[in-house]
């Protein structure tokens, strides 16, 4: 092997990872396109056409909005993939960011002496910590009584979005008429000039902006800060070896309960800077309606991970992907079709992920039984005994 | 006296329109488990039951009615759930793959499907499936008559009632006095040892997640007919519940029950305690009392659980090299 090839060799490997999902997409679409045809065969073309041109179809505004819409997808896929890295099914994601949610909200709200430059970075910053705290409690219940994380975090759920109505409902940020929080403004992540370049030029100059702003450019950093934090750290070496093997961890001197704890908690602190930059969006961003349903950005979370592969910057674009092809079915309604059509899809593509897995395990272990045979083969030739190698 | 008496046969009925679905999808997820295969899709496929079966119930009222319609939407719901369960065995028992996976594509893919297929074929483009409730039982003739156990167990009932408790009694029977259940509980917990008796561990899991998919589409019925006149491509989560539901029954079919009537009444107190006289005067808010379901299985959950253990081969997809 000559030098400068650790490059290439990089690039094979991510473009290996890679591939199983690319399958797995083209078949989604392909099981998407056969509905389109099932449904209304006129225009199917033109209905995977505007699928695939997803956001793009809105032009440099319906980018925007990718991007808008990506960021909740993208912080609820690192909470649930972080917590599978370490071994946990975070199904919880929805009550955690609910609660940051709340918090945040409160904050901005209430907390009107802090400088208004600062206020949304405290805002985000207290619904991390409350995302945290909501996470904990399944943390702390899986850790010290051996209670099943799927079952306390489907309780803590629940329990997150009665009490949250209840807090909402018995604070100042309750607005009565709409039944919904108030809005709070002056607490809006910035845009960081991300509004000049993601808008549509009207012909009467008028800009037709997106509603992105800086919340995607923080998403992508904590992902990166995720990513360095699991394969780059002590501390993230020992939540992943917990994962992998509780009792081996303990032997190896890792103290196994606080690993689950800590994980929980950075998966809630996820899920709560999930609902921080849904609510702190710029100009008029949404507010929590007092409901009793549970957010579904905690579900979609799960998604997101499956097909981001657990991997922090895998999931950056699996959450830019979802949202993409989600606003591909938004302009799929100008031809007479159902926007489900894109969740079918998507539950297509990660069922079909788990083929294309399966593809992926199966060439690797060829290629790594080839190569134990081309060494087996180079040490027959040491000896001087060439075997034919057109066989291979 | 006479009006806690009201009280108490009024919780109670209102507790089986809870615990009946739950208590037959947890039984549902039971199997797949004690089978050694996790399947977090129960949601998706009480809603994919659900849907086929209130559709069919939607076509077929004007011919027909009662008993006898919901019978065969029972039927149509096990059916739906089997098919639909399928692709989650296809997909962890032969492709071993990580059933996680599959059970979140599952969950996806059927409110999705349920919305897509009836505005498709609705007029409209309506997503909602109407029906219309002519299953409610008055009273059970003979036992509803009886003292006491006739009004709490035998009127204002619905005949899903006693199937699943039906279901129970079979479920347990089968689990652990039939030699299915003995093959069933071994390939949970170590099916090599399964496997080296001459057990087919493949189809033994089959069997394992198909009954669960039976059972959970059934129990999409049964939860929407006593409560709604319409299919809205939900089950309010109650799927995950069961999921709850069964690991609060530590994957034991007696257990179940009791964490499911014990779910359910909890979850009639927290919807019903305006109806409730001593309830109603005391000054806790409507946000509390819903919250009160999930709090009480929590802190139950915190006292029963040091020694819970899963079935020890759920979730490992079988290799026969594996040790």
């Amino acid at each position: 092997m000559s030098k400068g090839t650790g490059f290439f060799k990089a690039l094979g490997r991510v473009s290996l990872g890679v591939l199983p999902s690319l399958i797995a997409i083209a078949i989604g679409l392909a099981f998407g396109f056969v509905i389109l045809l099932i449904s209304d065969s006129s225009r199917a073309v033109d209905g995977l056409k505007m699928i695939a041109s997803g956001g793009f179809t809105g032009g440099m505004k319906g980018t925007g909005n990718v991007l808008y819409f990506a960021t909740p997808l993208i912080m609820t896929g690192l909470s649930v993939g972080f917590a599978f890295k370490t071994g946990l099914f975070n199904i919880g994601a929805s009550g955690q960011l609910l609660m940051g949610a709340f918090a945040g909200i409160y904050v901005a709200h209430n907390a009107t002496w802090i400088p208004q430059p600062m206020l949304w970075v405290v805002c985000l910053l207290t619904a991390m910590c409350a995302g945290a705290l909501w996470g904990m409690i399944p943390g702390l219940f899986k850790g010290l009584l051996n209670v099943h994380e799927v079952i306390a975090c489907i309780m803590c759920n629940y329990i997150g979005l009665y009490g949250v109505n209840y807090m909402i409902r018995n604070s100042n940020i309750y607005d009565r008429l709409k039944n919904q929080t108030v809005n709070i403004p002056h607490a809006a992540i910035p845009r960081w000039g991300l509004d000049e370049i993601f808008h549509n030029e009207m012909a009467s100059g008028f800009k037709d902006a997106s509603s992105v702003n800086g919340g995607i450019l923080i998403a992508i950093l904590l992902a990166v800060v995720m990513y360095f934090v699991l394969n780059r750290t002590t501390f993230g070496y020992e939540l992943k070896a917990c994962g992998h093997n509780r009792d081996a961890s303990r032997y190896a001197g890792i103290n196994e309960k606080r690993s689950i704890i800590f994980s929980m908690m950075i998966a809630g602190a996820l899920a709560g800077a999930a609902g921080g930059l849904i609510f702190l969006a710029p100009s008029n961003g949404p507010s929590i309606r007092v409901e009793e349903i549970l957010a579904p950005q905690g579900f979609s979370g799960i998604s997101v991970a499956l097909l981001g592969l657990s991997n922090p910057i895998g999931i950056i674009f699996s959450g830019l992907f979802v949202a993409y092809i989600s606003q591909g079915g938004f302009f799929l309604q100008r031809l007479n079709y159902m926007p489900e059509i894109i969740d079918i899809i998507i539950a297509a593509i990660i069922y079909f992920s788990a083929f294309a897995l399966l593809v992926q395990n199966l060439i690797a272990t060829a290629g790594r039984k080839r190569s134990a045979r081309r060494e087996r083969e180079d040490d027959a030739d040491d000896a001087a005994v060439p075997e034919e190698e057109a066989s291979t | 006296m006479s009006d806690l008496f009201d009280t108490i046969v009024f919780l109670v009925q209102q507790m089986w329109f809870f615990s009946i679905p739950l208590l037959i999808v947890a039984l549902g997820g039971m199997f797949s488990e004690r089978s050694g295969v996790v399947n977090i899709a129960l949601e998706g496929i009480m809603v994919v039951g659900a849907f086929c079966s209130i559709l069919f119930i939607n076509l077929m009222q004007d011919s027909m009615s009662g008993q006898g319609l919901l019978l065969l939407a029972m039927l149509v719901a096990m059916g739906s759930g089997v098919l639909f369960s399928l692709l989650h065995a296809y997909a962890s028992i032969n492709l071993r793959s990580n059933q996680t996976i599959s059970g979140t594509a599952l969950n996806m893919f059927a409110p999705a499907f349920a919305i897509y297929t009836a505005r498709v074929i609705q007029t409209n483009s309506v997503q909602q499936v109407e029906f219309t409730n002519t299953f409610r039982i008055p009273s059970v003739p003979l036992l509803g008559d009886i003292p006491i156990l006739g009004p709490l167990f035998f009127q204002r009932t619905y005949i899903t009632t006693f199937i699943g408790i039906a279901i129970l009694i079979i479920a347990t029977f089968v689990l652990y006095k039939t030699r299915f259940g003995l093959r069933l509980r071994a390939c949970g917990e170590h099916p090599q040892a399964a496997d080296s008796m001459g057990v087919n561990v493949f189809k033994i899991r089959y069997a394992g997640v198909l009954l669960s998919g039976a059972l959970a589409g059934l129990g999409g019925l049964v939860f929407v007919v006593p409560t709604s006149t319409n299919f809205n491509a939900t089950v309010a989560g109650y799927g995950f519940l069961a999921l709850a539901v069964l690991i609060f029954g530590q994957w034991k079919p007696l257990r179940i029950l009791v964490a499911a009537l014990f779910f359910g009444l909890m979850k009639t107190v927290a919807s019903a305690y305006s109806g409730i006289s001593f309830l109603q005067g005391l000054p806790i808010p409507s946000d509390i009392y819903k919250m009160i379901p999930y709090l009480a299985t929590l802190i139950v959950l915190a006292f029963t659980s040091k020694r819970s253990q899963a079935p020890r081969a759920s979730g490992v997809p079988y290799d026969r090299g594996g040790r």
